[in-house]
């Protein structure tokens, strides 16, 4: 049948104008279509790397910044503990210091006490043994007025005095 | 699977309403003559639109044809080269021996007469026929487009498409990542694409320009199977040239087949060496089956006005309205089939590529 009978003239016209143009669109056409295609495409992927590389350093930046707050709370937790330890150590050292001062006061206080009071009895001694003295010169002036026996007991008793005191 | 599904649909739908207009068309040659003096012979009218022809017939106006001549370009073992215009040759005149055949099996070839009264085909007839100049005029539009295309591509590197540009990327993005990949591979695509974007775009825009009614379009270029055929021959010609040696290997010694298939009488490596050639013979034949059809559905449904307009005019404008119908659906089914076929042809193309291209350690 007529329909299914190739015909030569037209295959070779078809052969002929089909390479032609299958060569030219190979050659002018075709591949700057497809590197055109190829570059955007490697564009947008390189762009949506980029975003999602752009996005992931913020989120880094935010963790930094939350540690770096975190570092400075810290900080100053500890500045205020370190604070409040050496207000109480200072405290401590002053309490101390004040009542080693008070304590060395007091001995002090007592050591001229016993001194005042050791020559305030002391004196007393002398001024009753003056008396004493007073007292009995005036008594003996009375009774034993050249009386050498008696003058030597006066003695002995006044040397007992010393002895006691 | 989805290849085949879509191609199953419209390969049933078309030999579906191929056999409803193959009805018709004999229900109305059977009716039609013998009523009246002018009769309407719609075979004739068919074949004549779908066939190819040495001049473009645009239409007939009192009697008289209009029709664009083409170069006749034919090779005479007596004569030598002839080059003259088809309008020569117009309603069965005679030029330097060359007439156009009205009747019987040749009709409308050009044939020679020879001195002896006898007559016969030219030794070569290289004629720019209509279909020729149909794949001219598609050429040049695939050139302008694409040529075009690479030239906003070259000037606006870097920037959003536009337009045209925008359009066409679609398709060629469809044609390299649902056909070509798939099919080839990613590491061999590249080196096919040319190929399968060219016959794809070349299949299409001669698909739909055969569906514009009038000049520049109605000829029915991818229906010949001539045009099909050398489109099926440059995929033959590429499968086999850029075979990998495995595919080779394949062929002579089939893996998984068992041994009896293959030695003594070697089944498998015959079976496999037919198939080389049945693939791109199924391209050919499913092209040229379901581009022609198409054609001839519509056509019939056109003839079918004139057909009852002979018999009583208002009888013509009843069948209009009804043949216009469905000459729109089917127009709006080819324009599908039109898509469908060019992809198939380009799909079927890859696969085969694929499968020459295969590796070693691929499988």
């Amino acid at each position: 049948m007529d329909l299914v009978t190739p015909d030569l003239g037209l295959l070779f016209w078809m052969l002929v104008s089909f390479s032609v143009v299958f060569f030219i669109l190979k050659k002018f056409a075709w591949p700057v279509i497809l590197r055109s295609l190829k570059e955007r495409e490697e564009s947008i992927d390189q762009a949506l790397h980029e975003a999602e590389k752009a996005r992931e350093e913020v989120a880094n930046l935010q963790s930094d910044s939350q540690r770096v707050l975190q570092e400075v709370q810290q900080q100053r937790d500890d500045m205020l503990k370190e604070t409040r330890r050496i207000k109480e150590s200072l405290l401590e050292e002053a309490r101390q210091q004040a009542a080693e001062e008070r304590r060395k006061m007091l001995a002090e206080t007592a050591d001229l006490i016993a001194n005042e009071k050791a020559a305030a009895s002391d004196e007393l001694k002398r001024e009753m043994a003056a008396h004493a003295v007073a007292i009995a010169r005036m008594l003996l002036k009375k009774e034993l007025t050249g009386d050498q026996a008696q003058q030597t007991l006066i003695d002995t008793y006044l040397k007992d005095l010393d002895l006691q005191s | 699977m989805h290849r085949s599904s879509s191609y199953g649909l419209s390969g049933a739908s078309i030999r579906l309403l191929l056999t409803a207009g193959l009805c018709m068309l004999a229900a109305v040659m059977y009716a039609a003559p013998g009523e009246k003096e002018e009769s309407f012979d719609v075979g004739q009218f068919v074949f004549e639109h779908i066939q190819d022809a040495h001049s473009w017939h645009i239409c007939k106006i009192g009697g008289k044809d209009i029709a664009i001549p083409l170069p006749v370009l034919v090779y005479s073992k007596q004569t030598g080269w002839h080059a003259f215009m088809s309008s020569r040759l117009r309603e069965g005149a005679e030029w330097k021996g060359f007439f156009i055949e009205e009747e019987g099996d040749e009709a409308g070839k050009l044939l020679e007469r020879l001195p002896d009264g006898s007559t016969h085909r030219p030794g070569l007839d290289l004629s720019i026929t209509k279909n020729v100049c149909a794949i001219f005029i598609s050429i040049a539009l695939l050139l302008a487009i694409f040529l075009s295309m690479a030239r906003v591509c070259a000037g606006r590197r870097g920037k959003a498409p536009k337009g045209l540009q925008n359009m066409m990327e679609t398709v060629i993005l469809f044609i390299r990542d649902e056909v070509a990949i798939p099919s080839i591979g990613k590491e061999k695509y590249e080196a096919y694409m040319p190929y399968l974007l060219t016959i794809f775009f070349f299949i299409l825009v001669n698909n739909l320009m055969g569906l514009l009614p009038i000049f520049p379009g109605g000829a029915n270029v991818t229906g010949n199977i001539a045009v099909t055929l050398s489109l099926a021959l440059f995929t033959f010609l590429m499968t086999n040239i850029k075979s990998t040696k495995t595919y080779w290997k394949d062929i002579v010694n089939t893996p998984g087949a068992p041994v009896w298939l293959k030695l003594p009488i070697p089944i498998m490596p015959v079976v496999e060496i037919i198939g080389i050639f049945t693939k791109p013979f199924v391209l050919m034949v499913r092209l040229f089956a379901n581009i022609t059809a198409g054609h001839m559905v519509i056509m019939t449904f056109f003839s079918l006005i004139f057909v009852f307009g002979i018999i009583r005019a208002w009888l013509g404008f009843a069948v209009a309205s009804v043949s216009i119908a469905f000459t729109i659906f089917m127009t709006f089914l080819e324009l599908l089939v039109a898509f469908i076929q060019a992809y198939v042809f380009t799909a079927l193309s890859a696969v085969y590529f694929g499968m020459s291209a295969i590796e070693e350690e691929t499988h």
